[in-house]
């Protein structure tokens, strides 16, 4: 397997009041064409892992790493122009909430119409043909009626599979997603992860999907990174999952309520000190 | 003091456990002031409001000569110099004394009208954004009639009907610029009256009253005091063009504007007798421009995470 | 058993849209009783109707057999208190936990503020270190835990819970989950919850009502749901969407 994104002790920095705050410290991992689950709760700095990939760390912070390549091209040597030329056209993010990443006064056509033609030379009519073939890609019954619609007026689901569609019409060979279905109800939830499971796999993408929640996550992704404090403390095949070997990871599948187990009160982290050391 | 003790102090200051309600209010206080210190041009705005205040205060001492008094036969429109610094006026009076006893007037006018205006506008803004409905169209239109004239114009109309006089002055120039104030406090109340943290107060039983004044009143302060102090310049602003216009303070009191106003006939052969006022206002409107900029940064409640 | 609180065919009308439309349900005194849907299922409207926060059109509220106008009294509210779901949003960001604490006592006059106070925090498992810190010092558990404590501190016998552990990481959720039943058992409370987690309501409830769209789809007990016996589709694919993604 060819790979696609190496990290190699990629360390993320904010100076703040009180003195220096590393919100990733030293995660090393590296991604092919495959599905790769990041996992933490708040704080733990799945999120900025991904930003840093992306580019997209605020300018305050400062990004280091022995290795941060993308396709052999070192990302952190590269002019901010390359950067933002990777970025959408070969490396794409969904975000959390499609309400505050898709721009609320542009059609939902014309900004994928827009992000296609900013990375490639295509005429005004074949942009837009392209653009109702991804919005039908992503299950949109309606490709048609929701190219002139507004953010505002559609649904969550609705918007989500949009900003899918928006960010894969470039056709990117790599794609970070962060929490992109926790504003979602539960079913939309999977009818979503369903379009991005078939569409990363047909294109055979890599996918880095960030998420809080460890059940999800390994039902979705081949591999999964446990990070805590900063760190990755576990790295494990999602079929493995119940085989997971730190106490963090095996108390976060257990903390969780299930149907059918009657657990009173329910098992809760006892977290020590030396996991984040 | 060691430094060691300054940096218990800070940290004690700083404390994300604090013991008691009075180190909690003053490390809040505290990030604030640093938040404030950190940018100098607020810092110089600071610099000159407490200038104008120390001058005000001790006018009597600082003044070298009687504001109201002049020497009409033998220093009648002196240019500047040693004796006198900012020359004299046409009465023979020191400019220099008449503005530092002129600062007491501005004082006077500013922090009057904050008084007044402030509370009046909060008060309407508040109840007018949390009761909603007719009580909120009612005051909002009455707020409107007010803003609808022009704040000079409007404070003339008063000024005409009560008298000329300071005392006036300050009152119309109150009744005129509370409007806005209310549409501040009532903007910032629809922003936090659907919150679920009012929610929560209103189901412990708390009377609508008791919301307004004990939990919104308190989150549009900040943006009021902001507000107040970048008016004042404005505030100094009409006062003094009231006085200029005959309206606002009469002589011989050492208000600003009026001594533009009595220098003006001689600005291009004297124009120290004009200019010497002007400047003290211009300074002092920067000063409070300056500080409210930096109030700005310091209590929005938007920036950060106070 | 009494009845702790029921609701007749109860609508809430914003603007024209029938957020609710004629629900009924009852729970027992010390019951726990939840509310299962997902967004725009009115399940947050209802609970919030309840507590007076949404008006309802028509139908009926009964609390511990007093039938609610539209006006809550103070003793309504030392009997109905709430959790809401954000812990971010439902402190008031310039009080201290003291203060928040303070305000219910001040306003239904407790002489004891201090012991209750005092009391509370360690009910809530944070102790007096937290006490005059302000929420943008605490984390989203302990916010959670101060609203539980705001909640607690009148002393109700019902507390609403509007998806109370959904804003907090799973470790967190847990510790949540646990204070609240450990409460719920030691105060002798009756319980309605609402969540979009199916676990979450089969762990703290033993009967639940699913909702869609403003109305009630079927009432079960948790021991159904464990045991998968659901007569509608909607439950079933609410069931089968918590057991996470199946690759088709």
């Amino acid at each position: 397997m060819s790979t696609l994104l190496d990290v190699d002790d990629l360390r993320v920095t904010f100076p703040t009041r009180t003195g220096l705050i590393q919100a990733v410290r030293g995660v090393s991992f590296s991604l092919g064409r495959e599905r790769l689950g990041i996992v933490g709760e708040s704080g733990s700095g799945k999120s900025q892992t991904g930003r840093a990939i992306m580019g997209l760390t605020p300018p305050q912070a400062e990004v280091t790493a022995k290795k941060l390549a993308f396709d052999g091209i070192d990302l952190l040597a590269a002019s901010p122009r390359d950067r933002r030329a990777l970025r959408g056209k070969r490396i794409a993010m969904i975000l959390q909430d499609p309400k505050y990443s898709l721009d609320p006064v542009m059609s939902i056509g014309r900004q994928i119409v827009e992000t296609l033609r900013t990375h490639e030379k295509v005429g005004q009519a074949e942009a837009r043909d392209r653009a109702l073939a991804m919005l039908e890609a992503v299950q949109i019954r309606d490709p048609a009626r929701v190219f002139d619609l507004h953010p505002h007026e559609v649904s969550g689901g609705m918007g989500q599979r949009a900003m899918i569609a928006m960010m894969l019409i470039a056709g990117p060979e790599m794609m970070i997603a962060d929490e992109p279905t926790s504003a979602l109800d539960v079913t939309v939830q999977l009818d979503v992860l369903g379009i991005l499971d078939r569409l990363v796999s047909e294109r055979g993408m890599g996918l880095i999907f960030i998420s809080h929640d460890l059940r999800l996550v390994s039902s979705f992704c081949d591999r999964v990174i446990v990070m805590y404090a900063g760190k990755v403390i576990e790295q494990l095949a999602a079929s493995e999952l119940g085989r997971a070997q730190h106490p963090y990871t095996r108390g976060l599948l257990n903390c969780m309520p299930k149907i059918g187990a009657d657990r009173h009160p329910l098992p809760v982290l006892d977290r020590k000190p030396e996991w984040a050391a | 003091m060691s430094d060691l003790a300054i940096q218990s102090r800070r940290d004690w200051l700083l404390s994300e456990r604090p013991a008691s309600r009075m180190q909690a209010r003053l490390g809040r206080a505290y990030v604030a002031w640093r938040r404030f210190s950190a940018n100098r041009l607020a810092f110089l705005g600071l610099l000159i409001i407490l200038a104008l205040l120390v001058v005000a205060a001790l006018a009597g001492v600082l003044a070298p000569y009687s504001p109201t008094f002049g020497d009409l036969k033998g220093s009648r429109l002196l240019v500047p110099s040693a004796e006198h610094w900012f020359g004299t006026d046409d009465l023979g009076r020191d400019i220099l004394s008449r503005i530092i006893f002129g600062s007491r007037w501005t004082l006077y006018v500013v922090i009057l009208v904050a008084i007044i205006a402030a509370p009046i506008g909060l008060l309407v803004g508040t109840v007018a954004g949390y009761a909603g409905g007719w009580t909120d169209a009612i005051l909002m239109r009455i707020t409107d009639i007010f803003l609808a004239f022009p704040k000079l114009i409007l404070a003339l109309a008063f000024v005409a009907a009560l008298g000329p006089g300071i005392e006036n002055a300050v009152l119309a120039i109150a009744i005129t610029s509370w409007p806005p104030y209310a549409r501040i406090a009532r903007a910032e109340t629809l922003t936090v009256r659907n919150s679920d943290y009012i929610k929560a107060v209103q189901l412990m039983g708390a009377s609508p009253f008791r919301i307004v004044l004990r939990h919104i009143m308190p989150l549009c302060i900040s943006s009021l005091i902001i507000r107040v102090t970048l008016d004042m310049a404005g505030i100094i602003l009409t006062a003094a063009g009231l006085g200029f216009l005959g309206l606002g303070a009469q002589p011989p009191l050492p208000e600003w504007g009026a001594m533009i106003a009595s220098g003006r006939r001689f600005v291009l052969d004297q124009w120290w007798v004009a200019g010497a006022p002007g400047a003290a206002i211009l300074i002092v409107s920067l000063g409070f421009n300056l500080l409210g900029d930096g109030l700005r940064d310091a209590l929005d409640p938007r920036s950060g995470d106070q | 058993m009494t009845l702790a609180l029921s609701v007749d065919r109860l609508e809430v009308v914003f603007d024209r849209f029938r957020a609710l439309k004629g629900v009924s349900l009852e729970v027992q005194s010390g019951e726990s009783f939840g509310l299962v849907g997902e967004s725009g299922s009115g399940k947050s409207t209802l609970l919030r109707a309840i507590a007076g926060l949404a008006p309802a059109a028509s139908g009926t509220i009964t609390v511990n057999g007093k039938r609610l106008g539209t006006r809550r009294d103070k003793a309504f509210y030392r009997e109905v208190q709430m959790v809401f779901q954000d812990p971010y949003g439902s402190l008031h960001p310039r009080q201290t936990v003291d203060r928040l604490l303070q305000e219910p006592l001040a306003i239904h006059g407790f002489a004891d503020g201090e012991k209750r106070i005092q009391r509370a925090l360690d009910e809530v498992g944070l102790g007096s270190g937290f006490r005059f810190r302000y929420s943008h010092q605490l984390s989203g558990g302990q916010r959670q835990r101060v609203a539980i404590a705001r909640a607690l501190i009148l002393e109700p016998s019902i507390l609403l819970l509007d998806e109370p552990t959904s804003a907090l990481d799973a470790s967190v959720q847990a510790e949540v989950l646990n204070l609240l039943e450990e409460i719920r058992r030691r105060r002798k409370l009756t319980f309605l919850m609402v969540s979009h987690d199916l676990a979450i309501i089969t762990h703290m409830c033993e009967r639940l009502m699913v909702m869609q769209n403003g109305e009630a789809v079927e009432d079960l007990t948790a021991d159904d749901l464990v045991q998968r016996q659901v007569t509608k589709d909607y439950t079933r694919n609410l069931l089968r969407a918590s057991e996470g993604f199946v690759r088709t």
